[in-house]
């Protein structure tokens, strides 16, 4: 086994709302280029987890965190440029929301925030992006017209381009199939795949037979605790390390 | 063959109709009530229209002003046009800027103990009445530019565009915060996961998201402006000029006919001429709401 770096270390991270605690304290690593499926039920702290990567949860006023989420290395809450932090974490919503602008505008919006102003540029990283989330060659005549005015199934490809513009070293996934079809469901996950050997990317889903099909080592987050973590292969094996991973993969599991 | 099915009882549908009935009668009788008001206000002006001494392009070109003279009666209403555009111009050059911004300051920055302070103040800005307003220009405004200008009299276009610009902004704010709310959190999150700053969330994604809710704002706040009566007749000063600057006095179409039907004999040609204006007012919100709907539906388009 190749010794590869680590992209991600988590170690005794808390999450609470107000007096609700969502995650007990968890620690886990993600190493560079890999795919990391998190599985477990709603309520399980996953959403949670994924704010504490980029530090979207410092919007939620109730919010508190401890423990340390280190991303190269460095730790996210002494980062100084949070938008920078952002930057380098991609990240796709369970709903697809295009932003109300042109789909143009939707991919060169994070690259227009980051100071790039040049048209050539923006253009070359709008079909770039758009070629690697599969969506270029439906809108490449219509790159005008509204963002929100695209099925749903385009739009999460849209909003996966976008999170591709500013070419983030992590790509994280929350339940991106939450709302579109099958057929393009596995276009992207083609697309992850394709991915893959330039982006570590975090695969949240409910679909534990996506986590299978994709992911190198899957994680099972359990009412905010880690209940296995592993390589794909013994997770989804007949013998994992918990019982309950077998009962939740094979849907026998309460 | 089952048992019945439960009906609902007659009784139940009978008020069902009832019901039906009255929300429709009350939706058409808005339908109504403008064209009553139509009707009656064109009614006591047409008649002057036949008049062998009016003359309609006097009425809307002439800037000569003299209703009551007693040999020389002209009806030209135009340096009260531009009054009512001058005072409402610049009351939005005011007024928009600062209503939208304490809007998107309301509604993106401050905390919620700063927000609930300051929407329960600008709602009490709202509740001012309009004669209140008049009254603090026809004083303390009116002082003031004076003191600051050096000019002779202060009761005069700034004043009132000033006075006006301060009643449209609680209109503006509170329509506005309302088109922000309204925004999806689900944008806020994206762009801010896209690294935006707060600023750059509100200029590119905030704005154009609610620009159809933050244009009626302005517009009902400028409706408001042109509309207003009593507090620019008590501000702006009350002469019949074209305004050459921000310190001349003007007239507006609105306090004209305020000050004078009632000095104006029931029937007369300057009874019926005031009631004209008021045709010619009804005309300019026309104007301003056709040119916001189709602004709208261009923007829309887009």
């Amino acid at each position: 086994m190749t010794a590869s770096r680590l992209a991600i270390e988590v170690s005794d991270l808390r999450v609470a709302y107000g007096t609700k605690e969502v995650l007990h304290g968890i620690s886990f690593d993600v190493k560079e280029n890999e795919i990391f499926a998190i599985i477990g039920p709603a309520q399980s702290g996953k959403t949670s987890l994924l704010r504490c990567l980029n530090r979207t949860i410092d919007q939620v006023a109730e919010a508190s965190v401890t423990g340390t989420v280190k991303i190269d290395g460095l730790d996210v809450r002494r980062v100084k440029d949070v938008f920078a932090l952002r930057r380098k974490v991609g990240m796709v919503a369970p709903l697809p929301v295009g932003l109300p602008l042109t789909i143009f505008d939707n991919v060169a919006f994070a690259p227009r925030c980051a100071g790039m102003k040049a048209r050539g540029e923006l253009e070359a990283i709008v079909e770039r992006c758009l070629r690697q989330a599969a969506l270029w060659d439906e809108v490449k005549d219509r790159l005008g017209s509204l963002g929100t005015a695209l099925s749903g199934g385009q739009q999460q490809r849209l909003t996966i381009a976008r999170a591709l513009s500013h070419d983030p070293e992590i790509l994280c996934l929350d339940e991106f199939s939450i709302a579109i079809d099958p057929v393009t469901t596995m276009r992207i996950e083609d697309v992850l795949k394709e991915l893959q050997s330039r982006v570590t990317i975090i695969l949240v889903t409910n679909l534990v037979q996506q986590a299978r099909r994709l992911a190198d080592r899957t994680m099972f987050l359990w009412n905010g605790d880690i209940v296995e973590v592993g390589s794909t292969d013994v997770v989804f094996s007949d013998n994992p390390a918990d019982r309950r991973t077998y009962g939740y993969v094979n849907g026998i599991f309460g | 063959m089952g048992a019945p099915r439960p009906q609902r009882p007659k009784a139940s549908i009978a008020i069902e109709r009832i019901i039906e009935f009255v929300i429709r009668l009350s939706g058409v009788s808005a339908v109504f009530f403008v064209a009553a008001i139509f009707f009656f206000i064109f009614r006591e002006a047409v008649p002057v229209l036949w008049d062998p001494d009016f003359d309609f392009a006097e009425f809307l070109f002439s800037k000569e002003w003299y209703p009551t003279s007693v040999n020389n009666v002209r009806y030209g209403t135009f340096a009260l046009t531009i009054g009512t555009l001058s005072v409402t111009g610049v009351a939005i050059v005011l007024a928009v800027p600062f209503g939208l911004g304490a809007a998107i300051f309301i509604s993106e920055f401050c905390s919620p103990k700063i927000k609930e302070t300051l929407k329960i103040v600008i709602e009490l800005l709202a509740a001012i009445p309009s004669v209140v307003w008049g009254f603090i220009g026809l004083t303390v405004m009116s002082k003031l530019i004076v003191s600051v200008t050096g000019t002779a009299v202060g009761v005069n276009l700034l004043n009132g565009g000033f006075i006006l610009a301060l009643m449209s902004v609680p209109v503006i704010v509170s329509i506005g915060e309302d088109a922000l709310k309204a925004v999806p959190d689900s944008y806020r999150e994206a762009a801010l996961a896209l690294g935006a700053t707060r600023w750059e969330t509100v200029f590119r994604v905030l704005l154009p998201a609610a620009k159809n809710g933050l244009l009626a704002a302005v517009l009902l706040g400028v409706g408001r402006a042109v509309g207003e009566t009593m507090a620019v007749l008590m501000a702006t000063g009350h002469a019949v000029q074209i305004p050459h600057g921000l310190l001349d006095s003007v007239r507006t179409l609105t306090a004209n006919v305020a000050a004078e039907l009632g000095e104006a004999p029931a029937g007369s040609s300057h009874y019926r001429v005031l009631f004209l204006t008021g045709v010619l007012l009804f005309a300019i919100t026309l104007v301003v709401n056709v040119a916001a709907d189709l602004a709208v539906r261009g923007i829309r388009r887009k």
